[in-house]
């Protein structure tokens, strides 16, 4: 199954958008409450994160399938600022914006793969990974 | 030449009509208009006509304009329908002129459509403004709503109150549950306030750094917050996002953080003695008289 959809991100309630889409596709491959929520929670922070420091951006989703795993891919793209420091926002307690600064290192323990590319002045994109287990 | 135009186009009314009714009609195939019966269509289209040349008539918008408008509103037509409808009128009159004109030069004809649009436009622009002043109210209508639900607050008894908070918490919504918050412990003299986010479906970093924020401004004014309704997904995202929730007691659910809220403000449940005890000496007095 080659499956992919994407949500646009322009307003805050994009993020809920977002979030509500990620979880369907969730609920469809298989993933149980406790991976959900751990998914929409990743979901809500990447797309804040396109929110607050991009403006405009989106979120697609990919349904993996594999011969052993299923599993679900979130990619979240923008073409905003970019991010400097990789190495720095991966800091638990990093924040430009007076944020708790557990958004990025904290998707990376919810989820099983994380992908980040950056390149100052002209966007993120990040592409993150669940398997099912 | 305005006159000229205008008694020509009232003139040939029921051509030009019958000329838009078979048009309209093709427009029936739509989606969104297969639901509507074919009586309903056909009176609606008739009337809508009708509007459309009372106003060429009167040259100017009519209250039978805005009637009829709002009564399709009402009725959840779509605004294409009346905007694919004003297209076509305008496509079949200048047909119908330019076909009865004997000489048509580019002067004739850029006055033709000058005119015509001098017709058509208003009433697609009023047409367009009813809809959407439609929407636009029916959007503020249910932001209010929503304001209203947003971040209520309920003093359960004497220096206890809860807040409840369902659905999703926005920036907007995370400021008002921080000025309620501070309000209300203010104004109910609460000494313990519990938060409740049973309803809370996702708490990312930005809804707990609000929570964060508004349980320290709590302690700040004298009083004590519990976070209660965290349920155990919630709790696992929590853990590994690394938030630090320790600075304020959680709990999992409502009943619990107000057994502790109780305790916190030195009192405790107790169970009175059982009724049915009462009953049966009652009873067991009655049967000895």
């Amino acid at each position: 199954m080659d499956f992919q959809s994407c949500v646009n991100i322009k307003k805050e309630w994009d993020i809920v958008g977002a979030r509500q889409l990620g979880r369907d596709i969730s609920r469809k491959v298989g993933f149980g409450t406790v991976d959900q929520a751990r998914i929409a929670t990743a979901i809500s922070e990447l797309a804040r994160n396109i929110y607050l420091y991009a403006g405009t951006g989106k979120v697609c989703f990919e349904v993996l399938e594999e011969i052993d795993h299923k599993g679900i891919a979130i990619i979240a793209m923008d073409n905003g600022p970019g991010i400097r420091e990789i190495s720095q926002v991966m800091e638990d307690g990093f924040s430009t914006s007076g944020g708790l600064g557990a958004g990025l290192p904290g998707v990376k323990r919810l989820m099983d793969e994380f992908d980040i590319q950056s390149e100052e002045g002209k966007g993120t994109e990040i592409r993150v990974v669940k398997w099912l287990r | 030449m305005d006159n000229k135009l205008r008694n020509m186009a009232l003139d040939y009314s029921n051509e030009i009509v019958d000329m838009w009714l078979e048009e309209i009609n093709g427009q029936k195939n739509n989606a969104y208009m297969a639901a509507i019966s074919d009586e309903m269509f056909d009176s609606t289209n008739r009337e809508f006509v009708n509007v459309i040349f009372s106003s060429i008539e009167k040259q100017g918008l009519t209250s039978e304009l805005d009637d009829f408008s709002e009564r399709l509103i009402n009725l959840g037509w779509p605004l294409s329908y009346l905007t694919e409808g004003m297209q076509i009128f305008r496509r079949v009159i200048i047909d119908f002129i330019l076909k009865r004109s004997e000489q048509v030069d580019s002067d004739y004809f850029s006055e033709v459509l000058r005119k015509v649009d001098g017709w058509v436009d208003p009433i697609i622009n009023r047409l367009v403004n009813e809809y959407s002043g439609s929407w636009e109210s029916t959007v503020s209508l249910q932001r209010m709503a929503l304001q209203e639900l947003s971040a209520p607050l309920i003093p359960v008894m004497e220096n206890i109150t809860i807040m409840p908070l369902i659905g999703t918490i926005d920036t907007e919504r995370a400021k008002l549950v921080m000025e309620n918050l501070l309000d209300g412990v203010i104004k109910h003299n609460a000494e313990v306030v519990l938060i409740d986010i049973t309803g809370v479906p996702v708490v990312d970093t930005m809804v707990a750094h609000h929570i964060i924020q508004a349980a320290e401004a709590v302690r700040l004014i004298g009083s004590r917050c519990i976070l209660v309704g965290i349920r155990p997904e919630i709790a696992q995202t929590i853990v590994n996002l690394g938030i630090d929730l320790g600075k304020f007691p959680t709990k999992s659910s409502l009943r619990k953080g107000f057994k502790t809220a109780l305790e916190l403000t030195n009192r405790h449940i107790e169970e009175t003695e059982n009724k049915h005890d009462d009953i049966e000496r009652m009873l067991d007095s009655l049967d000895r008289e």
